[in-house]
């Protein structure tokens, strides 16, 4: 039974992924029976190769791909290569998981409002800095090179990068390391960057992985934050999938091809400059410098991580602002007025979609929950061990979204089904998925054996166990696995728009739909109440355990 | 009482081809027989082998005969044989009364009486609602005997249990354990470093190398 769980984990994983990956190029090559075509062709390849500005859009994909996590990487390195033991950096590493939560679409749109030529900050440093009385007439958002989706995307992979770093560092003991170091003639940044680093980035490699496929094929982010004349190579394939005309539908498919070889070629050259770089690390250990940098990497370092979380707080501030204000003035840091009216104006439009985004991300994270805590449960039981192949967990965040879901879609019409709710559930499950075990899996095989010895000698069944004493000694931990893949749920856009046809709304879905168009404050509600469902469950996590357990230190204490 | 015998039957324990240990013992109802041996040297691969919790990675042989019957082929939950680690591992998320309670076969009634005679018989009348995490050392290595002694097992096996008890502590816990396993007619299996131990439990002792 168990091992049947864990058997349907990473079948539920694999199959729709490479599936889908597979059945996506089927259109490609001009075969797709319910649009009436069984011939294979290469039309739509010549079809794409004539769309206007497509080597500027896979450029664009290239670039982002290539530099978004080698500036985030660059940054979380140099971050805690000049980390102490501050009150600072404590209160930054509190803040990496919540920070996490914060949806893509909703953090892009607080951006927008922030560095926009009439947002907040333009406004804060107007007229007094900049002499501006009205917005400057240049682009900042929606730049032709992608340079604020740069930012957005970098803004939000640092705490990821981050977090999935402080993880992996206690196995490598980097104190004594540093230590070492030190008396051996090393300042303390230089001395990190060499003797941590090295054997920190393999154990990061896969996330710094899972961050070039993002990046270079996002979609939500890339229709808030990207470039618009031509878009992201993303953006235009979702523009053709959901062309009225279903003529497209062939062009979509060899587009998301397309998309699938611009992520590989992505993390092709990111392999490479890997090799470049173990050689220039090699070069530079061996050289000996002890203090060389030692200056400028600190400086980096400190002051990266702070200017991430003005960032993002700024347009936390710049979203809430928006979201109330009543008349605004150019160059005014502040709006004249207060008001509730877009809250009342929304309302009526907000409560379907929110209805909808609790009832898919309950759903699918309760589903996730069964299954990683059964895969869990049937690897402690069971004496081989590990599942070696748990590492599919991470294809749903190694291959570009929009190719597998768009596989799924074509399979599903093959099929003859209409989109609808379980679809989407199940394709929000995927992303889930992952997350969950993530963040579940250690609690749980770290889970002192000798809690359920004691039961077995006292008569206690495996069953027995499970229930009263495992799952409620792990009760936090699986609290806060919900919460994350409740975060990941509700963050997710492309699974519900492509899975749902467009009829199953959600907050994500109204909120990046209204990018074109409706006014800031409208938006701003809407990314309001979307980022605060995860924050509410993020709460939940936390004050239930400490509710529950409110009588039992040994609960609190431990964790 | 009890009045079982616990008994190893050529028990031999080894690791990657490697020899552990050798063990053919017979303990009586009441007797307490002490293992010692240097770390390492498989003392709690023979109470794993015993309890039933042996890695498969160990390459194990041997019977264990609890009144003539070998236990081997049973699941750990089945064997009844109770479990005394360093550590009192009462359940944290449990009340005392509730640790005593996951212990116990019986109906509801009996359960509530046989607590309230055993916390008072281990002088700590009352005792039942109070968070483990509150308790002193003492007091929780005395709950968790209690606990180990309503399960009802037919042997027990105590794995270096006064080890981690400071000096006075351990006299006291060390008496009180004994006392009540012999009065159970318990046979009774410790793994300890403690010469003072193995004297007072006052049965045989092996010595493994």
């Amino acid at each position: 039974m168990l091992r049947w769980a864990s058997h349907s984990l990473i079948f539920l994983l694999a199959a729709p992924i490479l599936l889908g990956t597979l059945i996506a190029s089927l259109p490609a090559f001009g075969y797709f029976p319910p649009l009436g075509s069984s011939e294979f062709s290469l039309e739509a390849w010549r079809e794409l190769f004539e769309v206007p500005g497509l080597t500027r859009s896979v450029l664009i994909s290239l670039i982002l791909g290539v530099l978004t996590p080698l500036i985030s990487l660059t940054l979380v390195f140099l971050y805690l290569a000049s980390a102490t033991e501050s009150k600072l950096d404590l209160w930054i590493r509190r803040l990496v998981s919540p920070l996490l939560s914060f949806p893509h679409a909703a953090a892009a749109f607080g951006l927008a409002f922030l560095i926009a030529p009439s947002g907040l900050l333009s406004r804060i440093i107007s007229p007094g800095l900049t002499g501006w009385e009205r917005p400057p007439d240049i682009l900042i958002v929606n730049d032709t090179w992608g340079l604020s989706l740069l930012f957005g995307l970098v803004v939000k992979e640092v705490p990821f990068l981050l977090l999935m770093s402080l993880a992996a560092l206690p196995q490598l003991q980097p104190r004594h390391r540093v230590e070492v170091a030190r008396t051996l003639g090393y300042r303390p940044t230089i001395a990190w960057l060499k003797v941590i680093a090295p054997s920190l980035y393999p154990l990061v490699r896969l996330p710094v992985i899972a961050v070039i496929v993002f990046a270079s094929a996002t979609v939500d982010v890339a229709l808030i934050l990207g470039p618009t004349l031509p878009p992201t190579l993303s953006v235009r394939v979702l523009s053709w999938f959901n062309d009225p005309d279903l003529n497209l539908r062939f062009l979509a498919a060899a587009g998301s091809l397309l998309q699938l070889g611009v992520s590989l070629i992505t993390v092709a050259i990111w392999l490479v400059l890997e090799k470049f770089a173990g050689l220039l690390w090699r070069f530079w250990l061996a050289a000996g410098n002890r203090n060389t940098g030692e200056g400028l990497a600190f400086a980096i370092g400190r002051s990266a991580m702070p200017l991430v979380l003005i960032v993002i707080a700024g347009s936390l501030l710049a979203l809430l602002t928006n979201a109330f204000a009543g008349p605004w003035r150019y160059p005014s840091a502040l709006p004249s007025s207060w008001t509730m009216q877009h809250w009342a104006n929304s309302l009526a439009d907000l409560s379907s979609p929110l209805f909808n985004t609790v009832l898919i991300s309950i759903s699918s994270t309760l589903l996730a929950l069964i299954l990683v805590v059964a895969t869990l449960e049937s690897e402690r039981q069971s004496a081989k061990g590990r599942t070696t192949a748990l590492w599919l967990l991470y294809l749903p965040l190694l291959i570009p979204q929009l190719v597998f879901l768009f596989g799924i879609i074509v399979l599903t019409e093959f099929a003859g089904w209409q989109a609808n709710l379980g679809l989407v559930i199940f394709g929000h499950l995927l992303f889930v998925l992952p997350y969950v075990f993530l963040s579940l899996s250690e609690a749980y095989r770290q889970l002192d054996p000798r809690w359920t010895q004691v039961a077995s000698t006292l008569g206690a069944s495996q069953l027995k166990s499970f229930w009263r004493i495992r799952i409620p000694l792990l009760l936090a931990p699986c609290l806060t696995a919900v919460a994350i893949g409740m975060a990941i749920s509700i963050s997710l856009f492309l699974p519900t728009q492509l899975l749902g046809a467009g009829r199953i709304t959600t907050i994500t879905t109204e909120a990046v739909g209204l990018t074109s168009g409706a006014s800031r404050n409208l938006i701003a509600v809407w990314a309001v109440v979307q980022l605060s469902l995860p924050i509410a469950g993020f709460m939940m996590a936390l004050f239930i355990p400490k509710f529950v357990w409110r009588n039992r230190s040994g609960m609190i204490n431990t964790r | 009482m009890t009045n079982s015998v616990l008994e190893l039957k050529d028990i031999s324990i080894a690791l990657g081809g490697k020899q552990l240990l050798e063990i053919d013992c017979r303990v009586g109802p009441g007797e307490i027989l002490t293992v010692m041996g240097p770390s390492g040297s498989g003392k709690s691969s023979l109470l794993a082998y015993i309890a039933g919790f042996l890695a498969p990675a160990f390459e194990s042989s041997g019977a264990v005969l609890v009144n003539g019957t070998d236990i081997c082929s049973l699941a750990a939950e089945r064997r009844r044989i109770g479990l005394l680690f360093q550590d009192p591992l009462l359940f944290p998320h449990l009340s005392v009364a509730g640790n005593l309670r996951f212990a116990m076969q019986s109906n509801a009634q009996q359960k509530s009486q046989a607590i309230c005679d055993g916390l008072n018989d281990i002088g700590l009348a009352g005792f039942d609602d109070r968070d483990p995490g509150t308790l002193s050392g003492g007091q929780a290595s005395r709950v968790a005997l209690l606990r180990l002694l309503l399960s009802a097992p037919n042997a027990v096996l105590l794995d270096e249990p006064f080890s981690k008890l400071d000096t006075q502590l351990r006299e006291e816990t060390r008496t009180l354990v004994f006392d009540k396993l012999r009065a159970s007619g318990l046979p009774t299996i410790l793994v300890t470093h403690d010469q003072a131990d193995a004297e007072q439990a006052g049965g045989q002792i092996r010595t493994l190398l």
